[in-house]
């Protein structure tokens, strides 16, 4: 099953490698992952996709959490959450097809952002079913490039209320 | 006042309580040893490998249980410390190692004697740094030490570029470090801790599982009350031996690929197994699905990767051993309070425990003329009275070690037991002896495994270190011509060592003392001449070739299906102890 995990780290050089390192030194595949910084600039932020049964996900968690620059790791996926992609789509655009390219950018609520005689460059974002279906439909107009940030996800707000709930029941 | 880079080194090590280093000079790191050459209060051991100086930091990080310290060059220095560093990572051995580093200006530029080794020894270290800034270095130093030594204990590289070393700046050692992404789980879970409790007081065929977590934590108290409280039969891993005393009535000795049978049949018929700092190493569990198959599992460890990584666990809890021993002890003997005398009710388990024992105990048969390996661990054993620390190298001489010489103390039995590294023993013999001058320390080698480092007898012999090397010497890579013979049906490709070295002369030629014994009643004579002589001493036994470790488990078998003895040549089509195909066990 897909996981998106959470994972705020120590905004140092090597941090990525050593991430990365642990899926690759345990055979870990990862769909996608993402970095940026966070409102603390010496904190990143990292949205990783991956794949894995219960059992798997559970080792990817708990290794996460013992690296010795990993703050905090939450996987998304246990709770509600909302995730966003970006894609960058350079596609053939002659005369008789502008139009067309045009209606389908509006359509997914896209923006021209370079333009050329022959081509249009769209950018996009949403989940990633969006960005998928417009890709297909631009398709037949010819598709020259695509860049793809990969996933980012943020836990709704709500369902970490709840979550924070639960915990002081819990605790009683 | 301000101090040079290689001084404030210096202080913080100093700082640190360091008394020992191990390494070897270079180019780059050639301002750190000029400033140790007037220092009176750290012993600086020339090595003559930077991998036997690694090894010899495990060596003196495991008899003492402070962190071991290694200082090398950049390049090629560097890279030979990458064994050490995944050895010391396997088994969770706290070492500091500092690696010079070519100027940070030329960093990046395949500069002479230039390796990324922060890149190189990433997935090997617990952690590593490199030393950007001068101002950095002596917080960085007290955040290696405390990462080193804490949590799951680990290696931890220091890389530092000459120009660091020579950068002058205002040293203020930090009193304390916080790290806020680094807060290992020290106590137990109190609430899990009771489910312990009650489970173990329930149990009516109970078994201690204890692996170097124990060793690793000091908690040999802790483990012996809990034991002699709740009457539970004890086996411990490899790294576990001298954990709990091996001549103990309730010790079962060690269990797994060759441990004992009464060992490995308890944990398969219990109905509560409690690891205890123990891993379910792949060497120990032989066929998961087999191994304690219908039983509750308790699973303490301070790393809780270690928990549900390959088994399956009912109750894990997450802490320093000692601590939740401690915790588990108190709740304990308030519920032996409630529920009278449980020796009673596990008499019928220690009866068939005992049946066991002396159905199948450790056998080999000495005979009057070819010197038998496991023989020369008893005499070993006798001599010195379970009193020396011993080290091993990776073979048939570990195992035997591992099984007929009886530990008494916790950190007297080093050896190689995650990585299994041929080479490992002797150096750490000698950082051993390097903490303990006045103590016994022999490394138990093979003939294949001490040529991997033997070049360090020159630093025993400048270091006048009297550690004795007992060589098993069968002319083999005894292990592998074993597996050759049970698996591979006699073809003994690249296992015979032709042209093994005359280890009486070798040793002479380095200016220490050999010994040689061919015939069984010349070995007591061998041994006690060396526990004689204050010198290093290599002690060369001509053992039986054909020897095989026994008990033995085939890789992928199931821990109750053990080999006892050699089998009569089998030439059907199905070899009977083939491993097993569908099992992802490697050899």
């Amino acid at each position: 099953m897909q996981r998106i995990i959470s994972v705020q780290v120590e905004n140092k050089f090597g941090v990525l490698s050593r991430v990365s390192g642990l899926f690759s030194g345990r055979g870990f595949n990862i769909e996608s992952l993402s970095v940026g910084t966070t409102t603390d600039p010496s904190i990143s932020q990292m949205t990783i996709v991956t794949e894995g049964d219960e059992r798997i996900i559970e080792q990817i968690v708990k290794q996460l959490n013992k690296l010795i620059d990993v703050i905090k790791v939450v996987d998304l996926t246990e709770n509600e959450f909302v995730e966003r992609e970006m894609a960058l789509i350079k596609v053939h655009a002659r005369s008789e097809d502008r139009a067309e390219a045009l209606r389908i950018t509006d359509i997914f609520r896209g923006r021209i952002i370079d333009s050329s005689p022959t081509s249009y460059t769209i950018e996009i974002s949403g989940e990633v079913r969006k960005i998928e279906a417009m890709i297909n439909l631009l398709r037949p107009l010819g598709i020259k490039e695509i860049v793809r940030t990969g996933r980012i996800a943020i836990a709704r707000e709500e369902a970490k209320m709840l979550v924070q709930r639960e915990r002081k029941v819990a605790e009683g | 006042m301000k101090l040079s880079g290689s001084q404030i080194l210096l202080e913080s090590l100093k700082k640190e309580g360091v008394d020992t280093i191990f390494g070897l000079p270079g180019g780059v790191v050639l301002g750190i040893f000029d400033t140790l050459y007037h220092e009176k209060s750290i012993k600086v051991i020339l090595t003559r490998h930077e991998q036997g100086a690694i090894h010899m930091a495990e060596g003196y990080a495991k008899a003492t249980g402070r962190p071991g310290v290694a200082l090398v060059t950049s390049g090629p220095g560097a890279t030979n410390t990458v064994t050490g560093l995944t050895n010391a990572y396997m088994d969770s051995t706290p070492i500091v190692v500092i690696t010079g580093q070519v100027p940070s200006q030329m960093i990046g530029n395949d500069a002479f004697q230039e390796a990324d080794i922060v890149g190189i020894s990433r997935p090997c270290t617990k952690y590593n740094f490199l030393v950007k800034d001068v101002k950095d270095l002596a917080q960085i130093i007290k955040e290696a030490f405390y990462i080193a030594t804490t949590g799951r204990p680990g290696p931890v590289l220091i890389d530092l570029p000459k120009d660091v070393t020579f950068a002058k700046t205002e040293f203020k050692y930090p009193d304390k470090v916080s790290i806020r992404s680094y807060n290992p789980t020290v106590q137990g879970n109190k609430w899990q801790i009771k489910q312990a409790a009650l489970a173990i007081t329930k149990a009516k065929k109970p078994v201690l599982y204890v692996g170097g977590g124990v060793v690793l934590a000091n908690a040999h108290k802790e483990i012996r009350e809990l034991a002699e409280l709740t009457q539970i039969p004890v086996t411990m891993t490899l790294m576990g031996l001298g954990a709990f005393p091996g001549m103990h009535d309730l010790s079962m000795g060690m269990l797994g690929m060759h441990g004992l049978a009464c060992a490995n049949w308890a944990v398969h018929d219990c109905d509560l197994l409690v690891a205890i700092g123990a891993r379910f190493d792949d060497r120990v569990t032989g066929k998961v699905a087999d191994f304690a198959p219908q039983c509750e599992v308790i699973h303490i460890d301070i790393d809780p990767t270690s928990i549900r990584k390959n088994f399956k666990v009912d109750i894990p809890i997450v802490g320093d051993v000692k601590f939740v021993l401690k915790d588990l002890n108190e709740a304990l003997r308030d519920s032996f309070s409630q529920n009278g005398d449980l020796k009673e009710l596990r008499k019928p388990w220690f009866a068939q425990i005992e049946k066991w024992k002396k159905e199948r105990p450790l056998l080999y048969h000495q005979e009057s003329s070819v010197i038998k390996p496991q023989f020369v661990i008893e005499k070993l054993y006798e001599l010195t009275h379970g009193e020396a620390i011993v080290t091993t190298d990776v073979g048939q001489h570990q195992m035997w070690a591992a099984q007929f010489y009886k530990f008494k103390n916790s950190r007297t039995f080093l050896n190689s037991g995650g990585l299994g590294t041929m080479g490992y023993g002797f150096p750490a013999a000698l950082g051993a002896q390097a903490a303990f001058p006045e103590k016994l320390v022999i490394n138990i080698s093979g003939d294949g495994s001490i040529q991997m480092n033997i070049q360090e007898l020159a630093t025993a012999v400048v270091e006048n270190f009297p550690v004795k090397v007992a060589i098993l010497n069968n002319r083999y890579l005894g292990m592998v011509r074993q597996w050759q013979q049970l698996f591979y049906e006699n073809r003994y490709s690249s296992s015979y060592l032709d042209r093994t070295p005359d280890f009486v002369k070798l040793a002479e030629a380095y200016g220490a003392v050999g010994l040689r014994a061919t015939k069984p009643d010349e070995v007591e004579d061998v041994i006690q001449e060396a526990l004689r002589v204050k010198k290093p001493v290599v002690m060369d036994f001509v053992v039986d070739p054909n020897e095989n470790v026994y008990p033995m488990v085939p890789a992928g078998g199931s821990n109750y299906a053990m080999v006892f003895e050699d089998p009569k040549p089998v030439h059907d089509d199905k070899p009977a102890r083939m491993a097993d195909p569908d099992s992802i066990l490697t050899a």
